[in-house]
């Protein structure tokens, strides 16, 4: 008893953050499918969904009840386990890195003194979820998108790392929170080189356009998620609209200064205001880089990477490293 | 989807069918691709998805009839079609076509491969992945559209030639709202050209893919912008004039690459040859009537064979006729661009890779109804 | 080396300047209506299906049933029948029924018309469940008009 009285406490903080998590990866869903839609019309220059509620603000909610009240079709000769595994290996773990990212000064669940190591360690448990829906399919093009995307995302990590891990050495600690702290002038004025690496990777982390040749392409009929219909395929949406919300919040924790912005009341807790400002910010820059840019070849998208990225961002970690050694 | 996976020693090579179905064949076109790996060994083009005996029809109407069937055919160069046909008729039977019938077959002619070029272009980039461009394609397109809908009455599959002329007079309001187009769409240019053309995506998706040369678009009798993106200045509006073309001043572009970054290229100054024609055209309108008189209700075809050749906007479209005196054609055959566009897949793609064998045949511009009539 | 970096950064370029056109267009106007709250007009000349006109002087139709248009159409939709009646002229229309499904605007009944009986409707909101529901009867149609 006495013990359970001592954990009371913590079992408490894991309840609400876990259904903060909640909240914040379905409310994440809803404003950002309704944001990409919306943008999506108008930088074509088209109104995007108008007829649900006013301007379509529900449109998001009537498509979540519409997917789930599809048949879960599952292809004859598919994998049944691991068919149905693999949008759950892909939802799960995005709840885990919210756990950890600073919302504001006193809006965080877990700081952990590893928290950027947790975080990237998550987010790559979405390539086992790419390449084992596009197997269990037991469709060709399904297989195609899988690999494609197994290679571009074990690629694209490496260059997120080292152009994260120059920042690390500048403040000499992995916590999120740390980082936030350490920001007088935010980095992306001090190392611009890593910032414009780091948004490439973003890209092509969340298998966004132009690097989307895992998902939506108009080569191989929509990838690794052909086959899937109903709440499965809503798991993959969610799990990717998560993992854009995730990779822009590492980029506002690094390079924007987490919550430093104009001083508001309460700032502990209103700093997520902030915060959550310049999060939309890089997602409404994810949605406009989708909408103008064709998509590359997938060994023009390696190219890029092992010829361009990787290179330019050793170079930007090893004058770092001199810098503040010096 | 057929799931072949073929008994090789290693085991490696699979048949991928790009079906009926797919977002980036247009139209129903299936391609059989041998593939090892990301690469395509063998491509082999699958017809007939679309066949419709437009050439039969052809044998059991009178010769006039046919017109609108030649709409359907290309549905994006309707009015090419309409004025090539048209023009073998006049040519069989020796009925000669008023100035200003000529020049608006001309001016609208020109408007259709606009719009056929503008089309192209916004579905090739949709194929490559960007979902813009085919917008702001389509909002210019609408322009022509409805430009067009107010002569012709239809907005896609005319039937506005006729045999001696076309059926209705332009009036002002068309030739302004053809002049405010021409305005309208020098002044997208510079849009297009920064985001698409200078675009370095695009760029790198296009270049060095696919290599034509002269030699073989002979072989396998290419023409069409494609024939221009090798080098070679073939425009059948230049080299051998029909209509009233010789009066106009304007060039025919081409490019030496040979590749789909050429055609593309072709393809986009193109437009820009049309609008000078158009604006030519505009100019020297002149008045008249716009149907030829005495024109027999019943065409009799005097016996023998007939051919017209037009340039469509995807290449040389040649009509034959073979006629015994009445006025039921014994045969017509059509001699359409895409089918020998096409032809040159399976030696073109060889050793490609499969993103690349979309942009190459997106660069060929197939209308897949044109190759299966 | 140098090509390295040139290539680089007049690419990099290259994607601003694009992203600048999608943003303009973010706020620009739409160009799209809202079909079914707000139509555009179809201009007149627009090619719907056949219709027989209703002249002004007479209160009805002009057709002598001559069958020139029944046997000009390329797809043979159209078909009439008349009866000689008594105490009147020529030959009087009494069944002019027009197969849609298989018309495709060509113009010719139109055209050879030698009363200019027939023209074209500007209807384009035209759908139905069932074949039958465009098998119309222009007799009735011209007759129903005011």
């Amino acid at each position: 008893m006495q013990t359970l009285n001592s954990y009371a406490p913590e079992i408490i903080r894991i309840v609400i953050a876990v259904a903060g998590a909640a909240v914040v990866v379905f409310g994440n869903a809803l404003i950002m499918g309704y944001m990409e839609r919306k943008l999506a019309g108008h930088f074509q220059r088209r109104t995007g969904p108008m007829e649900v509620g006013y301007h379509g603000i529900l449109q998001l909610i009537i498509d979540g009840i519409k997917l789930m009240s599809k048949q879960l079709v599952i292809p004859a000769k598919a994998d049944k386990p691991l068919f149905m595994l693999a949008p759950i290996i892909s939802f799960a773990p995005v709840f885990l890195p919210l756990l950890v990212i600073p919302f504001s000064d006193r809006i965080q669940a877990f700081d952990l003194d590893v928290g950027l190591l947790f975080v990237l360690a998550v987010a790559s448990i979405n390539v086992l979820a790419v390449l084992v829906g596009g197997w269990a399919s037991n469709n060709k093009y399904s297989m195609f998108g899988a690999f494609r995307a197994v290679a571009q995302n074990v690629a694209y990590e490496i260059p997120m790392l080292i152009s994260l891990l120059a920042i690390v050495f500048m403040t000499n600690t992995f916590s999120l929170r740390g980082i936030v702290e350490a920001q007088n002038v935010w980095f992306i004025v001090l190392q611009p080189v890593a910032f414009l690496i780091y948004l490439v990777c973003m890209v092509a982390e969340t298998n966004r356009a132009p690097f989307d040749l895992a998902e939506a392409e108009s080569e191989l009929t929509a990838g690794f998620h052909t086959e899937y219909s109903g709440m499965s395929f809503s798991l993959f949406m969610m799990a990717e609209y998560t993992n854009m919300f995730i990779v822009s919040c590492i980029a506002t924790v690094f390079f924007l200064g987490g919550t430093s912005g104009i001083p508001l009341p309460y700032f502990e807790y209103t700093g997520i205001i902030w915060f959550l400002l310049k999060v939309y910010f890089f997602m409404f820059f994810l949605v406009w880089i989708r909408w103008t840019y064709p998509r590359t070849r997938f060994d023009q998208l390696m190219n890029l990477c092992w010829k361009y990225l990787l290179p330019i961002s050793l170079v930007n970690l090893l004058i770092t490293v001199v810098v503040v050694k010096l | 989807m057929n799931v072949d996976v073929l008994e090789d020693e290693r085991q490696h090579h699979f048949v991928l069918n790009m079906g009926p179905q797919h977002p980036s064949t247009h139209g129903v076109l299936r391609v059989l691709l041998k593939m090892e790996g990301e690469y395509v060994l063998d491509p082999q083009p699958v017809l007939g998805y679309v066949h419709r005996c437009h050439e039969k029809i052809g044998e059991c109407k009178p010769a006039r009839s046919f017109m609108p069937n030649t709409a359907r055919m290309d549905y994006l160069g309707a009015l090419i079609y309409n004025q090539g046909y048209a023009m073998l008729l006049e040519r069989a039977a020796g009925i000669e076509v008023p100035k200003r019938a000529e020049y608006i077959r001309v001016i609208t002619s020109e408007l259709n491969r606009i719009q056929s070029h503008l089309l192209w272009y916004g579905a090739y980039l949709l194929d490559l992945g960007a979902f813009t461009p085919i917008m702001y394609a389509f909002d210019d397109r609408e322009h022509i559209l409805d430009a067009l809908e107010d002569v012709c009455g239809s907005r896609l599959t005319y039937c506005y030639c006729r045999v001696g002329g076309v059926c209705k007079d332009i009036d002002d309001k068309f030739i302004e709202r053809a002049r405010a187009f021409i305005e309208r769409l020098r002044g997208r240019f510079p849009m297009y050209e920064n985001l698409i053309n200078g675009n370095v995506i695009v760029q790198k998706r296009m270049k060095s893919v696919g290599n034509y040369t002269p030699e073989l678009c002979a072989r396998y009798g290419v023409t069409g912008p494609l024939l221009r993106a090798t080098g070679v200045a073939y425009d059948l509006r230049k080299a051998e004039p029909y209509s009233v073309y010789s009066e106009f001043d304007f060039e025919v572009p081409t490019e030496q690459t040979g590749d789909a970054w050429a055609a593309f290229n072709v393809r986009y100054r193109e437009i820009e040859q049309s609008l000078r024609i158009i604006e030519q055209a505009l100019d020297k309108l002149p008045e008249g009537e716009v149907m030829a008189d005495k024109v027999p209700k019943k065409l009799r075809l005097p016996q023998g064979d007939y051919n017209c050749s037009v340039e469509a906007p995807r290449g040389e479209l040649s009509y034959y006729l073979v006629s015994d005196g009445s006025d039921v054609p014994y045969r017509i055959k059509v001699r359409t661009p895409s089918y020998s566009n096409l032809s040159v897949v399976p030696e073109v793609c060889k050793g490609m890779m499969i993103a690349d064998v979309v942009t190459s045949m997106g660069a060929l511009d197939l209308v897949i109804p044109e190759i299966d009539r | 080396m140098k090509a390295y970096f040139s290539e680089l950064f007049t690419g990099a370029w290259s994607l601003i300047v694009g992203l600048r056109v999608t943003l303009k267009a973010l706020f620009s106007p739409v160009v799209t209506v809202q079909y079914p709250r707000q139509k555009i007009d179809v201009t007149p000349n627009y090619r719907g299906h056949i219709d027989l006109i209703k002249d002004p002087e007479t209160g009805t139709h002009r057709c002598i049933t001559c069958g020139m248009c029944m046997r000009d159409c390329p797809s043979d939709c159209i078909y009439l029948e008349g009866e000689k009646q008594e105490g009147v002229k020529g030959k009087v229309l009494t069944l002019y029924t027009l197969d849609y499904t298989k018309c495709s605007h060509c113009g010719a009944c139109v055209e050879v018309c030698p009363t200019q009986a027939l023209d074209y409707c500007d209807d384009y909101e035209v759908a139905g469940f069932a074949r039958k529901d465009f098998h119309y009867d222009l007799l009735k149609r011209v007759e129903e008009r005011v």
